[in-house]
């Protein structure tokens, strides 16, 4: 990052080493720090001389739970990770177990299809969390209230799907919880129709409004070198130009099937930020027009006892039945020892999953890597010598989320 | 008795208690509720609708009054280490000098309460005549302005009274003994401070082309044609003013020094109904500023076409009594202070905020040279029309 020199004001050196400076708390409980994190700020006037991040509030011993639940006992923990794109971080859970179960070409292609638009669907209203949260920080609640309100249509069509509006569970090991819905098809075109009406809108009020840009352009600008030293991932890596997407460069599900960009950035700036999000929500918009397409009628399991649950018609009717659904809650899906490590593409950037199993019902060790810790530690540079008021968008476009950081 | 009256109703304490106490403060109150509301409109939302007596329920508007029992009950808290006296004063100099400050406002022509019903009109040699009809000298000297204080030096007068407002956000700010506050208020005094210079200096033109700064007179010499509205005269200066204002009520996009998502403001530590006298002093600034742009650069009270006798609209004239005039003419001016209080609540709601480098870079690097500009060619094209 450009060290920011303004004449006439003092070095941030001297001031440090001299008593000049006011230590101001922001957060835990901050208007702008959304999913308590604390921010303590040494500041001159209002710029920020240096700043120590404190994550950690909203810790939930994800990793720890994990070891005492069976494998799809664990998809209620991930969904509490990244809370506006559940389904990603169940889909990414998913992948990685069935890495480690050798059933990766296993999974039947509806399953698969379903598990992209569930995901895609996710990673808008992540997005759209995202600006319209951005937005209303700096003062724009008409446009946070448009995206919310958008936001809630998506919400409402997963609702129909797996009965939880923002705690999903969708996603087993080996498939899906339910096929989908008879409408859902249709009414996620309707959705989509209207979603784009709301987007025109809203890059009306905010693409070109000069003071939505004045706030985002040329903030906490970082260079395609620092952002693959800090370990940028997702919208915030490739805003710094990095072109690395996960779906792209290393294709799971079908994402090899579909075509779409993956929008890269050129400052590495607030602004360039919010428009690879705004873009992604585009592409991932035509991902899912691409899914109705091609999705076919089929299996939405694996067809194998071991891994997925036999239908109540077996439990209640055959003793294999009722054995395997006995042996799966008790003991869970036995995956064979080993360790992986799955990664697929969050809302935020790369979402892994180490997993490492001894062969029982249950993980051994599951550590998350979670896209916004790693792009929260750059918080501190980035706002280093800006204004207070920078740290608004430049925390907001981070798009740090309480519980996939703190875990 | 008449007299009495009349010398009554032209008392400048009278005139305020209208001006004030019936229309300002009731229609900030209102404000309060408007906003919320017609944020949910623009927003896709119901807002407050639920506020009733009863039966009564009217949109929510009962919702002021709500609000008012709520911050009466609330505990009036202030911080340990906080000054007390400057505490308390400061609640009190945001509000007073926008309550004084509405005595330059001319909120209505000056009545003629003897001739009411009579169509009079100004003739340029005999002064204001009756049209066919007896007038002595009586009938003119009863009269009542409608302006509390019809003072030479208004404008100034209204400047020098609002700065006093920026002493009661920069000491609220500063006698919280709270770090988040006093950002507030430091952002608030130097805001303020920067935003006057332009204000002031917006409306030199239109001084050079008023040749006073009476806004009663200024108003007057508008005229009823909307072309000779300050408007036309004064497009540059309209934007300037307006945008200065609107920073002075301290209101999105220059909500800095409240930055509820930043710094959380300077009345962070404020409570009750003390809290209650910041918040509607904005409003009432709201209402004050849409008074004031609607005098200046609106023609005031004055109805597009209608002259003292009456209507002058494609070559004929339709004759109307002296008081049908002067209620068209109240009314009017209301319409336009509406008008931009909700033009206000609209930019409000539709721009996001301001950085505070940027708001002083707009504000000493672009609004001032413009209003400069604007003053110097004004003053040349004055000079060459001359």
């Amino acid at each position: 990052m450009s060290e920011r020199v303004v004449l006439g004001q003092k070095n941030p050196e001297d001031l440090e080493a001299s008593n000049d400076l006011m230590t101001i708390n922001m957060g835990p409980s901050h208007p702008a720090m959304h999913g308590t994190v604390r921010l303590v700020l040494q500041i001159e006037g209002e710029r920020i001389v240096a700043s120590d991040v404190q994550p950690g509030y909203l810790h939930r011993c994800f990793e720890k739970e994990a070891e005492y639940a069976t494998y799809n006992q664990v998809f209620p923990y991930t969904d509490r990770l990244n809370y506006l794109s559940p389904m990603l971080n169940n889909v990414g859970f998913a992948l990685a177990v069935e890495t480690l179960l050798d059933i990766t070409d296993d999974i039947p292609l509806r399953t698969q299809y379903i598990r992209v638009m569930v995901g895609e669907i996710s990673r808008i209203t992540d997005h759209l969390t995202c600006i319209g949260a951005s937005a209303m920080e700096l003062g724009g609640f008409t446009v946070f209230l448009y995206l919310i309100k958008v936001r809630e249509w998506f919400y409402e069509l997963l609702e129909e799907l797996c009965g939880a509006r923002l705690t999903y569970s969708y996603v087993r090991i080996g498939g899906v919880s339910h096929d989908l819905t008879e409408n859902f098809t249709i009414r996620l075109k309707d959705i989509l129709a209207r979603t784009k009406n709301m987007l025109s809108e809203t890059e009306t009020m905010l693409t070109n409004n000069k003071i939505f840009r004045d706030r985002m352009e040329n903030v906490a600008i970082v260079s395609k070198e620092d952002a693959i030293a800090w370990g940028f991932t997702g919208p915030c890596g490739r805003a710094s130009g990095l072109d690395y997407d996960v779906r792209k460069d290393y294709p799971y599900l079908i994402y090899d099937r579909l075509a779409f960009d993956v929008p890269v950035g050129e400052h590495g700036d607030c602004y360039d930020r919010y428009l690879v999000r705004l873009e992604e929500i585009k592409q991932s918009m035509s991902m899912l027009d691409q899914c109705m397409e091609q999705i076919e009628p089929g299996p939405i399991v694996v067809d194998d006892l071991r891994v997925s649950m036999p239908a109540k018609k077996e439990v209640y009717n055959t003793i294999e039945g009722m054995i395997a659904h006995f042996k799966h809650v008790v003991d869970g899906v036995k995956v064979p020892a080993g360790e992986t490590y799955g990664f697929t593409e969050g809302g935020n950037g790369e979402l892994g999953f180490f997993i490492v199993s001894d062969g029982t019902g249950r993980p051994y060790k599951c550590h998350v890597r979670s896209p916004s810790f790693t792009t929260l530690q750059a918080l501190p540079f980035m706002i280093k010598n800006a204004l207070i008021s920078d740290v608004i968008p430049t925390f907001g476009m981070i798009n740090m989320i309480g519980g996939e950081c703190d875990r | 008795m008449i007299d009495t009256l009349i010398t009554i109703a032209d008392w400048p304490g009278v005139k305020w208690v209208i001006l004030v106490l019936m229309f300002a403060l009731p229609v900030a109150s209102l404000l309060t509720w408007a906003e919320r509301r017609q944020s949910a409109m623009i927003q896709d939302r119901l807002g407050p609708n639920r506020a009733n007596i009863g039966n009564i329920r009217l949109w929510g508007i009962l919702h002021f009054v709500a609000d008012v029992i709520k911050m009466i009950g609330k505990e009036d808290f202030i911080p340990g280490n906080a000054h007390r006296g400057l505490f308390k004063l400061a609640p009190i100099l945001a509000l007073v000098p926008v309550l004084i400050a509405f005595c330059i406002i001319p909120f209505g022509p000056t009545i003629y309460p003897h001739a009411l019903f009579d169509v009079i009109s100004t003739d340029a040699l005999q002064g204001m005549i009756i049209h066919g009809g007896v007038a002595n000298d009586l009938t003119w000297a009863d009269q009542i302005t409608l302006q509390i204080l019809t003072i030479d030096f208004g404008l100034i007068f209204y400047f020098a009274i609002l700065t006093f407002a920026n002493y009661g956000t920069t000491l609220a700010g500063w006698s919280s003994y709270n770090k988040l506050a006093l950002l507030g208020g430091l952002r608030a005094s130097s805001q303020m401070m920067s935003y006057e210079v332009t204000m002031g200096l917006s409306l030199m033109g239109l001084f050079l082309i008023m040749g006073t700064l009476e806004p009663g007179e200024i108003v007057r010499q508008q005229g009823p044609n909307p072309w000779q509205w300050g408007i036309v005269l004064q497009p540059v200066a309209f934007l300037l003013f307006f945008s200065a204002a609107i920073a002075e009520t301290k209101r999105a996009p220059f909500d800095l020094p409240e930055g509820e998502s930043e710094i959380v403001g300077y009345f962070v530590e404020y409570s009750g109904l003390r809290w209650g006298m910041f918040f509607l002093s904005e409003f009432i600034e709201i209402v004050f500023i849409s008074m004031l742009i609607t005098s200046l650069f609106f023609g005031g009270w004055q109805v597009p076409f209608l002259h003292d006798d009456g209507l002058y609209l494609f070559g004929t004239v339709t004759e109307m009594n002296h008081i049908t005039v002067s209620l068209l003419r109240i009314l009017s001016f209301v319409m336009k202070v509406f008008f931009f209080c909700w033009f206000q609540l609209m930019i409000r709601w539709t721009l996001p905020r301001f950085r505070p480098d940027q708001l002083m870079q707009l504000g000493w690097k672009r609004l001032l040279p413009l209003a400069l500009l604007n003053t110097m060619v004004t003053a040349l094209i004055l000079l060459w029309i001359q």
